[in-house]
């Protein structure tokens, strides 16, 4: 089950002729890929293209009606191989995943797929996430689809373009028997907005079409002398045949007047934020009526020499607006200015940074700098342009620049994630700080406060394989995290397989929370609900000791956090060899509480017994040293300031968002804090048993505390 | 450019044409900025516009600082509008802020400028973990945003819109809803708003009752009564008098010991010491006050308004009511205690409550409740301890409202009367006066080094180990001032020793002081 429920937007995927969606940037090319016909779809969630997956795995019902097969991949390299339907098959398949890692992870068979090449339209849907609040290391996809030759589709930040350009991107597909990746970036995905719908398309070619009249070529398999050819078909045959599809249905736009000193060449992708700058330059409207000629590459690779020199013939200079590093884009128009001898000087990331989001504001400021070193006139009086500088520089900012704290992620309220940690925290307490390697995931939160664990992190999966090196006989054993999603994604084999064959003496964290809960709570192989789709509830445990993992520990409460630091100490110390496995397993607590809370409202409504657990604090008994909220971190778990003279600091404070996850009580114990935490039971329709339970207790402990209460002296005078 | 770049005096290049009205909501994930950027987007629609909005949900959406930004604008002759996908500094015409430290890092951002910007936030706060870690008081200084607004933005809506939200049943998404609509910025009506909210099913009618209250709110601008101003200092000659005499005697003597700049602070002293042991106990506190009081007056305390003593008042009552299991008992079976939760709780007629409280006791103490004799005694005996630790030291779940748990911990709680012969009492008294000796001797010599060495007490808290660590900060601070207490500057270090021991909790930064002191003392 995903984090949210997607049932209102498989609707939209039904619109049809006449309709107009309305909606995320993501959804509206979920729907582009029906409308184009594909016949199979694929995949790996992650930021910014989850709600792809997550849209299709909800929409069954549409998906059969139309024979479409769609598959959550194991891994983007599983998606990627999953194209290779599309090899001696017309079928149109998709795959999506967040880039540049997932691509990372796809490329062996990317670049298979792109030697050998396609003849259905194949398409790769890459989420881009660059730029700020992104969560990934920043590069470019646009190196992977030249170095495989793949054409790389950059389309304009709107729906209608997007849409438009997944259909026309199968066809090129097909025309040039190239694979075609189309980039996203993440505001765009998470954009809304709308577009003039067309009814699905059923795949002329089915699945099982292919299947039951099985095709080969041996010249489409990458072996010499066949890949030789490939290369040779690459550059002779699919090159041409997608430039003259690219210019005959003119996939890159052309804006602005004919006729112009200077002109701007850009990716696709930059053209909202290009046009907002030309406004605050007095240059353009805000309906995209430029005064400078503009050339939108929606196709970024590859360049088309021909338009590109066209674009630039009568100029004197142009502006190249290509986001982040390096700049492939004006090294190759460079390249075709020079071959044609053409003198319009190019100007790119001398004006504008190497590398970050090119933000409106960024623009502004480089394509300024372009027109006063070619073109000021176009300036004019040069308008004011929106500045919170002299804002910024004033004392009162500045002084409060020293006062906003950082605000980074953490782990959610009641997270299963978070006892681990502590328990971690207070092994390190006892043994000593070790190397302790992170991976990818909700755990990784555990490298920021309060944690402060985890010195590394080498990729979704790769926690364990990245202490393959610490394989030696020393005074302490490395320490890998890896969550349950890493684990299927291939830690099984990178990680655990490589440990116990190299008999490495690591100890080996396994986290498992049910769902790859970091890109929104996707079942898995080990999640535990039953899914009819899907085959659930495979244990990491077996698989392990199937790989040949010997010393395995299964902890099912990750909340126990005494058994965790027990666990993790014995599998730090103990003198037998090789990897030493803890799988630490509870629900992730998002999932839980969208899965639980319904159920127990309902309970209560009925009348039903139902106990509702939540922690608090005992003010006067907590001291305020903050020492429980360093083992911690939870959001609900917070501080308060005392209307009290005689104390300085605050004291701890849970508020009402807490679920009961039963951490603080756990940690207070385990480490061994404070008396202040409670857990408080609140029995809702309580049986006779409880009711008259309670009563008995309650009046006896009633008549003692007033009892002594009466024996205080008064000091309500003192107050 | 180059320089003889002659600069023509033209007109403008084009009209500086009409821009689309811009909206940024700051907020932490998970605070249903979503859910109001929706409303926002169809609200606009609503009316023909063109909306668009885009988010970066990411891995902010796990309690971390994001950003929504919506721009929208009406159609001309059929063409759309370009719009951006991001704010940019200096061009946003409303930002909304779901927590106060936020609409900070919104100014900080520059989208909030004096041309332009109407700010809507919530005054509330929900601290940031780097607020919270700290052993002392970490919370960032709400002053520092509030006087940047007031520099920032062109019209400030500032209020608990947290708070209203949940008086009125619902979130803050649809508080800030009804503000925006009261804000006026967008030209769209009231009722229009309030179709927008209809249209969605779920928890409609609160979100509207919400929404209502912050526009009324708005409409209405902040309240003209001000906040009950914080008695100054209280005049303890107009306070009540205890109805008990032995209490009332001790509150007599302190109104004619004390000096009256200190009697606020005395009096919440001697509640204090009072309610963790007895009237006899409360003598005791006023006796040593008295000292201390003495000590002040002879090094000119007079002219420096009885700073001394107030911060003796202050931390000798803390020093006094160390926490111990008796208090801890004592606390957890109050009657008070039970209606607090019950309260917090809102819990019904029909509702059973029971509490389990985390006590992990170790043999050190109960050690500390023995006789001070025995309890020696013992100490010099490790195996018999380590023995009876083992028995004693492991966690326990204690259900405080079951009769044997009640009846264990009331007893507990009870014992009181021994307590002033016990092993953990006569160590807190050594530690005590020691403490309060090398406060009285620099005072004499360095008024302010005798201050700070009394506020020091600060860094004493906690139970078991945390208590020991504080125990040894503070051992360690007071052992550093000694170092350089000739020197003229030694308050000033005695102040920055303190500080650095409450930054962290390991103490990291208290070594970097402490070594930086040895270098040159």
């Amino acid at each position: 089950m995903a984090e949210r429920s997607f049932a209102r937007e498989v609707e939209d995927l039904r619109l049809g002729d006449g309709d107009t969606f309305r909606g995320e940037g993501i959804l509206a090319i979920t729907k582009a890929l029906l409308q184009s016909g594909v016949a199979y779809v694929g995949g790996y969630q992650g930021s910014p293209i989850s709600h792809l997956m997550d849209v299709l795995a909800d929409a069954k019902d549409v998906l059969d009606d139309l024979g479409v097969v769609f598959q959550s991949s194991a891994n983007e390299a599983a998606a990627a191989a999953m194209l290779s339907a599309s090899v001696m098959y017309p079928l149109r398949g998709a795959v999506a995943w967040k880039s540049t890692v997932g691509t990372n992870v796809a490329s062996d068979a990317l670049a298979n797929l792109a030697s050998g090449g396609v003849t259905g339209g194949t398409m790769v849907i890459v989420g881009e996430d660059y730029g700020e609040g992104s969560s990934i290391m920043q590069e470019r996809t646009h190196a992977f689809a030249m170095k495989s030759q793949m054409w790389l589709l950059d389309p304009r930040p709107d729906h209608e373009c997007i849409v438009n350009l997944i259909e026309k991107g199968f066809e090129l597909s097909e025309v040039s028997n190239t694979p075609v990746m189309l980039e996203v970036r993440v505001r765009a995905c998470h954009m809304h907005g709308s577009f003039a719908c067309k009814d699905n398309v059923k795949p002329a070619h089915t699945i099982k079409d292919a299947l039951n009249n099985p095709k080969r070529d041996v010249g489409r398999i990458v072996l010499p002398p066949a890949a030789y050819e490939h290369e040779q078909e690459k550059i002779k045959t699919r090159l041409p045949a997608a430039i003259g599809f690219i210019r005959d249905n003119k996939l890159n736009e052309w804006m602005g007047p004919q006729q112009g000193k200077v002109g701007i060449i850009m990716q696709g992708g930059m053209y909202n934020n290009v046009i907002r700058a030309l406004q605050y330059l007095g240059l353009s409207d805000a309906y995209g009526n430029t005064q400078i000629p503009l050339y939108i590459m929606n196709v970024t690779y590859p360049v088309i020499d021909a338009e590109v020199a066209e674009f630039c013939l009568d100029k004197d200079a142009v502006l190249i607006v290509e986001e982040g590093q390096p700049e492939y884009l004006e090294q190759a128009i460079n390249t075709v200015l020079r071959r044609k001898d053409i003198q319009a000087r190019v100007h790119g990331k001398d004006v504008l940074p190497m590398g970050g989001d090119y933000t409106a504001q960024v623009l502004l400021g480089g394509v300024r700098e372009f027109l006063e070193k070619t073109e000021p006139r176009l300036l004019g009086n040069r308008p004011p342009a929106p500045d919170a500088a002299p804002v910024l520089n004033h004392p009162a900012i500045e002084k409060l620049k020293q006062v906003v704290p950082a605000r980074p992620p953490g782990l959610c309220t009641g997270c299963p994630e978070r006892p681990i940690f502590a328990a971690m925290k207070l092994v390190e307490e006892e043994l000593g700080q070790h190397h302790v390697s992170a991976d990818i995931g909700c755990h990784l939160f555990s490298i920021l406060p309060p944690f402060n664990i985890g010195a590394t992190t080498m990729g979704f999966g790769l926690g364990p394989a990245s202490t393959s090196a610490f394989n030696v006989k020393a005074d302490k054993r490395s320490i890998a995290v890896m969550g349950d999603g890493g684990f299927w994604h291939n830690g099984l084999t990178s990680g655990i397989g490589n440990a116990v064959f190299n008999k490495h003496d690591g100890v080996f964290v396994i986290v498992d929370n049910y769902y790859t809960s970091a890109t929104g709570g996707q079942d898995i192989l080990s999640s535990r609900a039953a899914n009819k789709r899907r085959k659930t509830n495979n244990s990491i445990v077996q698989a392990v000791k199937g790989i040949g993992g010997q010393w395995v520990r299964q902890i099912d409460r990750t909340y126990d956090v005494g058994r965790m630091r027990d666990t993790l100490k014995e599998a730090l110390t103990t003198k037998d060899e090789g990897p030493k496995v803890i799988v630490a397993s509870s629900e992730c607590m998002l999932n839980k509480q969208r899965r639980v809370k319904p159920q127990i409202n309902k309970a209560i409504k009925d009348g039903v017994r139902t106990v509702k657990e939540r922690f608090g604090v005992d003010e006067d008994v907590c001291t305020g040293d903050h020492a429980c909220i360093r083992l911690s971190g939870c959001p609900s778990l917070s501080v308060k300031q005392l209307d009290d003279p005689l104390r300085d600091d605050p004291v701890a404070a849970i508020d009402n968002s807490c679920v009961g996850c039963g951490n603080c009580g756990e940690v207070a114990e385990a480490a061994v804090l404070c008396p202040s935490f409670y857990r408080a039971d609140v029995i809702h329709n309580p049986s006779r048993w409880d009711k008259f339970k309670s009563k008995v207790a309650m009046s006896v402990i009633g008549w003692l505390q007033r009892r002594r209460d009466r024996q205080r002296p008064p000091l309500e005078a003192l107050a | 450019m180059r320089d003889e770049t002659v600069r023509l005096a033209l007109p403008a290049a084009g009209d500086a044409t009409e821009r689309p009205i811009s909206i940024a909501i700051v907020a932490m994930g998970g605070q249903g900025g979503g859910v109001l950027t929706d409303w926002i987007v169809q609200l606009a629609e609503n009316h023909g516009w063109v909306a668009q909005s885009t988010s970066v949900p990411g891995v902010a959406q796990r309690t971390g600082a994001t950003i929504y930004y919506i721009e929208a604008m009406p159609p001309a002759g059929g063409r759309k509008p370009i719009l951006s996908l991001m704010p940019t500094p200096g061009d946003v015409d409303v930002v909304m802020a779901a927590e106060f430290i936020e609409a900070g890092r919104s100014i900080l951002r520059g989208l909030v400028t004096p041309e332009r910007t109407t700010l809507i936030a919530s005054n509330h706060r929900s601290f940031a973990i780097g607020e919270k870690i700290v052993p002392g008081n970490g919370i960032a200084d709400k002053g520092a945003v509030t006087g940047a607004i007031g520099v920032a933005a062109k019209t400030e809506i500032i209020f608990d819109l947290n708070a209203l939200a949940i008086a009125h049943g619902s979130v803050i998404s649809a508080a800030m809803f009804g503000a925006l609509a009261a804000a006026g910025v967008l030209p769209f009506s009231r009722e229009s708003y309030l179709d927008v909210i209809r249209a969605g099913e779920k928890g409609a009618k609160a979100s509207i009752r919400t929404f209502e209250a912050a526009f009324d709110r708005v409409q209405a601008g902040p309240s003209d009564v001000a906040a009950p101003a914080q008695p100054a200092e209280t005049d303890a000659r107009s306070s009540p008098t205890p109805a008990d005499p032995q209490l009332a005697a001790l509150v007599a003597r302190l109104t004619q010991e004390l000096p009256g700049p200190v009697q606020a602070m005395a009096r919440a002293g001697l509640r204090k010491v009072v309610d963790f042991q007895d009237v006899a106990y409360g003598a005791e506190y006023l006796d040593i006050l008295g000292t201390v009081c003495t000590a002040d007056r002879n090094s000119g305390g007079t002219e420096r308004g009885y700073a001394f003593t107030q911060a003796a008042a202050k931390h000798l009552a803390n020093a006094m009511s160390y926490d111990d299991v008796i208090r801890v008992a004592d606390l957890k079976t109050r009657s008070s205690r039970r209606t607090r939760i019950e309260r917090e709780l809102e819990l019904s007629q029909d509702q059973v409550l029971q509490t389990t409280e985390f006590m992990h006791p170790r043999m050190e103490e109960v050690m500390g409740m023995l006789p001070a004799s025995f309890g020696r005694w013992l100490g010099t005996r490790p195996r018999l301890l380590g023995w009876l630790d083992r028995r004693v030291n492991r966690g326990r779940r204690v259900r405080t409202y079951s009769l044997p748990w009640f009846l264990a911990l009331y007893v507990v709680g009870g014992l009181r009367g021994m307590r002033r012969r016990s092993l953990r009492h006569a160590v807190e008294t050594a530690h005590r006066d020691r403490w309060l000796k090398q406060a009285i001797d620099a005072v004499g010599i360095n008024y302010q080094l005798g201050v700070e060495i009394l506020q020091c007490r600060r860094l004493v808290k906690g139970y078991s180990d945390t208590h020991s660590r504080g125990l040894s900060k503070f051992d360690r601070t007071l052992a550093t001032i000694k170092l350089v207490e000739r020197r003229d500057d030694a308050a000033d270090w005695a102040r920055r020793l303190r500080e650095a021991a409450l930054k962290d909790g390991p103490g990291k930064e208290l070594d970097g002081v402490i070594q930086t002191i040895k270098s040159f003392a």
